[in-house]
């Protein structure tokens, strides 16, 4: 019960006695307040089930290895077959083909977003070539750029640039026009534009884009250390299927899942910030 | 007010002579229009829907480039706009807003003296989403000021507000428009509003000035008999009687 007593100037409105705080509240339809540390609680949930599963004998270490023998593997490849070294350049293609293919994306989005010719040449050619699966380029590709490095990298740069051109176009024509016309009001040039209004605009169709190319340029990569690589994660698993060792095989493809993951993650927190402005769902 | 003799001794702020627009074929929304403004003084603009109010105010603010039409307009080099909308950029904090596009290496001061000025002194750091409607409104008001336009366009600027906010932002605007002198067009459906803060008010119809009258009142009170004698002037030349209204 609330009341509210009007005494001269003084305006009391509270509960009438503590602990008698009668409201109507409307049942939450939005998904509510965050859960700490849940970011966590999904993978730690699936180990626990992995390795309930190994201990009781349930998963047969010839269809996946314990949790406990992939650890022994990862140390074994730590210590003898310079895992670090592998990862480090299996990062190092993903990170500079995604880099590429980020820039390449957005920059392409923001020009054929805003300009009617820039549209006619860059947005047909893109939703082709998407159609087309970049994997099944790669044959093309070795006839190209070779089997080295160069084809690679290209592949994944490829590969993660259409997500970010096709989130960061659609942000971008979705921003309100009446900004646009609010810019034109001010008088400010098409440089300044494009920096306060339509970057920031298409900030979040961009982020999307990137949690998809993330994921995509890691698929790349899985499949491109399977040609000709001497190093890195994927050649390690080529060589672990050649000797049947699965436990080697899981520490890869666990590595990859943390690569995945971490990136992923990072670019969330990353939205979240950056989109403090935004009032959503996502709290 | 003093704009009387200015008017008539220096170059109109605002001068257009024949202006058409139209959006089809069918008819003009404005039929050769003359308007003059002179430099500080505020006109409000007013007619029943579909005359011609909005497509003036956007002519003027040149924004009508997709628009049919010909004539001459002339306007001062600063222009500024206030939309029916606060239009305020959401990713940009309440300082940004108010400065963007601004020069000079002063522009965050004046930014916040404009804030201030508008009862927004110490807001400068919140997001758009968390302002109420009026506050949103008194920011848009603070960007155009910040400019020191020597035109102010405004659009149904207070159309979307509750009555009691709309009542402290004419007080506002009037203030505001004392202090920096812009010469003001505000287009408003609402009679009342247009006595209580123009120096002139102009009726649009079947888009030309149908009436153009001058208010002269002692007090600006609606519970004033000049007030309510103006005010049922321009109804009867709207075409609505007393009380219909």
């Amino acid at each position: 019960m609330t009341a509210t007593v009007h005494a001269d100037e003084v305006t009391v409105t509270g509960p009438e006695r503590p602990g008698d705080d009668v409201r109507v509240v409307r049942r939450r339809l939005g998904p509510g307040n965050r859960i700490r540390f849940s970011f966590w609680i999904g993978p730690a949930l699936a180990l626990a089930v992995w390795s309930a599963g190994s201990a009781a004998g349930l998963i047969k270490p010839a269809i996946l290895s314990a949790p406990w023998d992939v650890a022994v593997a990862f140390q074994d490849q730590w210590v003898n077959h310079d895992l670090l070294g592998n990862i480090l350049s299996s990062l190092r293609r993903s990170v500079v083909g995604l880099t590429l293919g980020v820039t390449t994306g957005a920059v392409l989005a923001v020009v054929s977003g805003l300009s009617r010719g820039g549209e006619s040449l860059i947005d047909g050619p893109i939703q082709i070539k998407r159609s087309i699966p970049t994997l099944a380029l790669i044959p093309l590709f070795i006839a190209w750029f070779g089997i080295g490095e160069q084809m690679k990298i290209i592949t994944i740069a490829l590969i993660s640039l259409v997500p970010i051109y096709i989130h960061t176009h659609n942000g971008l024509r979705g921003i309100d026009g009446k900004y646009a016309e609010l810019a034109e009001t001010i008088g400010i040039g098409r440089g300044e534009f494009v920096r306060h209004v339509v970057l920031p605009g298409a900030l979040p169709g961009f982020l999307l884009g990137m949690r998809f190319a993330v994921t995509s340029s890691l698929l790349g990569l899985v499949v491109v250390e399977q040609y000709n690589a001497t190093h890195g994660i994927g050649h390690m698993i080529t060589l672990a299927e050649q000797y049947g060792q699965t436990d080697v095989i899981v520490v890869g493809l666990v590595i990859y899942g943390v690569f995945g993951y971490c990136a992923d993650s990072a670019v969330r927190l990353t939205g979240r910030k950056v989109l403090a402005w935004r009032r959503t769902l996502e709290g | 007010m003093a704009t009387d003799t200015r008017g008539l001794t220096t170059r109109p702020a605002v001068r257009v002579r024949d202006l058409h627009r139209s959006f089809n074929r069918n008819g003009g929304v404005l039929n050769g229009l003359d308007l003059d403004i002179a430099p500080g003084e505020f006109v409000a603009l007013i007619g029943r829907s579909g005359t011609g109010k909005s497509t003036l105010l956007r002519a003027l603010a040149g924004l009508d480039r997709d628009v049919d039409g010909h004539g001459r307009i002339e306007v001062p080099a600063s222009v500024s706009v206030v939309f029916q909308d606060s239009r305020l950029l959401p990713w940009k904090r309440l300082l940004d807003n108010v400065v963007f596009g601004l020069r000079g290496a002063d522009a965050a001061d004046r930014g916040r003296q404009a804030l201030a000025e508008v009862g927004l002194a110490g807001r400068e750091r919140a997001w758009p989403f968390e302002l109420s409607g009026g506050e949103q409104q008194r920011a848009s008001l603070a960007r155009s000021l910040v400019r020191e336009p020597q035109l102010l366009l405004a659009d149904e600027p207070f159309g979307a507000l509750d009555a009691l906010t709309r009542i402290r932002m004419h007080t506002l605007l009037r203030r505001l428009c004392e202090a920096h002198q812009p010469a003001v067009l505000l287009v408003t459906h609402d009679v009342d509003e247009a006595i209580v803060l123009a120096d002139r008010v102009i009726l649009l119809d079947a888009g030309v000035v149908h009436t153009d009258v001058r208010v002269e009142l002692t007090r600006r009170s609606r519970s004033d008999a000049e007030f309510a004698a103006l005010r049922t002037f321009l109804l009867d030349r709207l075409g609505l009687d007393e009380e219909n209204h």
